[in-house]
């Protein structure tokens, strides 16, 4: 398994890198059982909204929140890395980063706001 | 005032199975990290195994890890990075270990080689020396990456390195682009097919841990983006 | 696989990134949008019912993610645990599949809902 920290990798790119695969994996893993809840529609109306129900739940309600900035994350990450690969090279790198960071808070907090 | 005037330095000694060993090295003003080895193998343990030639800062024989991080031995000053007058120095991460603080370069040449990162001129017959403007915009991106001397630190301090044993690392990858941007240099469309794929440009994370280190300042991560680009271009015109 | 190969799926990847970047935005829209009030079954059903633009949205969104996700996976297989590439590559088929298989029943039940 790869070493997560070493003296070496104790900057904000590795870092970056780090959020981008660990929200992508997480989000790999949540959408089938965002398909699952979605495919209760198909067995009736009252099996969903019972399932909705649930998630009025505030520990389910943390947990979207969480889904959220993980999807904003990892979104953000990855127009980094679009911007990083596809755009010559410019000394905007650490300005884009922190931009990224931003939106991705953002969403989460307009999710939070929405949600509580 | 009341300075510590002695060093406990860890070393690695022994190849890859092996362990650090500690050695007490009294303190000099301006120290540098291989004043410290030198001072440990001259005076204290004539078993230790390291390279150096230069000693200023040119030849990149140097390198070691210390504290954790690749450096120039030469060029690190002790009291930039001891912590409470301790220091720990291993060999370069990445490569096997011949003895001690010397590792085997070969792997780090030999993808060199596979990279496509030598020079073979496009025009061999040529009588004339070739013009290449230094404003050019090929120039230009050659100039940004041409100054590697191949030490080793990037490839040391890369992740990617480490977990891919296939990957061809920063160096070779950032070499193989400034001949892509040669406009003398032959052997181009193979150069691109060389470099693609999950052993090469492609395996990139743009984690930065290269540019990061490197001790000329340079950025391969941009030479691998720029190679990306290239390869995306060929692939889609169907020369790759 | 060849190293043509390869580069292609980096291509696909990055290019069902850029794709999921759109898609996924209108998605969180949409969802900050739907969730004031409490989200509930008919307020989905009513959106998506019968409705082609939303369905051609989706089906995009999710043929997108389909390759997004399992090429990534397949990386982090590589890069962090001891499985050959050839088993790397059968369980990112797999995801695939399952991407695909449950996203697409998924939209089009809620399409063609009928009570």
């Amino acid at each position: 398994m790869k070493s997560l920290t070493q003296p070496s990798n104790q900057h904000s790119g590795y870092w970056a890198f780090v959020v981008h695969r660990v929200s992508g994996l997480l989000l790999a893993l949540f959408l089938p059982a965002h398909f699952w809840a979605l495919s209760l529609a198909i067995r009736g109306e009252a099996a969903l909204d019972g399932f909705l129900r649930w998630t009025e739940n505030p520990l389910v309600k943390l947990a979207e929140t969480l889904l959220v900035l993980l999807l904003a994350a990892h979104l953000s990450g990855g127009l980094r890395l679009l911007i990083i690969e596809f755009l010559p090279w410019s000394e905007r790198q650490k300005a884009l980063l922190a931009a990224a960071g931003g939106v991705a808070f953002g969403a989460g907090l307009l999710f939070l706001f929405n949600v509580a | 005032m009341d300075r510590e005037t002695t060093l406990r330095v860890s070393v690695w000694r022994g190849t890859d199975t092996g362990r650090f060993v500690d050695y007490e090295v009294p303190r000099r003003e301006s120290q540098t990290v291989l004043d410290v080895i030198t001072y440990i193998q001259r005076r204290l343990d004539a078993s230790l195994a390291y390279r150096f030639a230069c000693r200023v800062g040119m030849c990149g024989s140097c390198a070691m890890t210390v504290n954790g991080v690749p450096r120039w031995t030469c060029r690190t000053h002790v009291a930039k990075v001891e912590r409470n007058d301790t220091l720990q120095i291993g060999p370069l991460r990445n490569l096997s270990v011949i003895k001690d603080l010397a590792v085997d370069m070969g792997e780090f040449f030999d993808k060199m080689q596979r990279a496509g990162a030598t020079f073979e001129p496009a025009d061999k017959g040529r009588a004339d020396f070739a013009v290449v403007g230094p404003e050019s915009p090929p120039r230009r991106l050659v100039d940004a990456a041409i100054e590697c001397i191949g030490c080793g630190v990037c490839y040391s301090a890369c992740e990617v390195v480490a977990w891919n044993r296939d990957y061809l690392g920063p160096a070779a990858l950032n070499r193989a682009w400034s001949l892509v941007n040669d406009v003398r240099a032959g052997g181009n469309p193979a150069r691109l097919r060389a470099v693609a794929g999950d052993a090469g440009c492609h395996s990139c994370h743009s984690h930065q841990s290269c540019r990061q280190w490197c001790p000329k300042n340079l950025n391969p991560t941009a030479s691998i983006s720029g190679l990306k680009r290239a390869v995306t271009r060929a692939a889609i015109k169907g020369t790759l | 696989m060849s190293a043509r190969v390869q580069t292609w799926m980096w291509m696909a990847q990055r290019a069902s990134a850029a794709l999921l970047a759109v898609t996924i935005t209108v998605h969180l829209i949409t969802l900050i949008y739907a969730v004031r009030g409490g989200l509930s079954a008919a307020e989905i059903i009513a959106r998506l019912q019968g409705n082609v633009a939303w369905l051609c949205f989706y089906v995009i969104f999710i043929g997108a993610a389909a390759v997004h996700a399992p090429i990534g996976v397949r990386t982090i297989l590589l890069e962090s645990t001891p499985l050959s590439p050839r088993v790397a590559d059968a369980l990112c088929g797999v995801l695939l599949i399952t991407i695909l298989v449950a996203g697409l029943r998924a939209v089009f039940g809620l399409y063609g809902f009928s009570g």
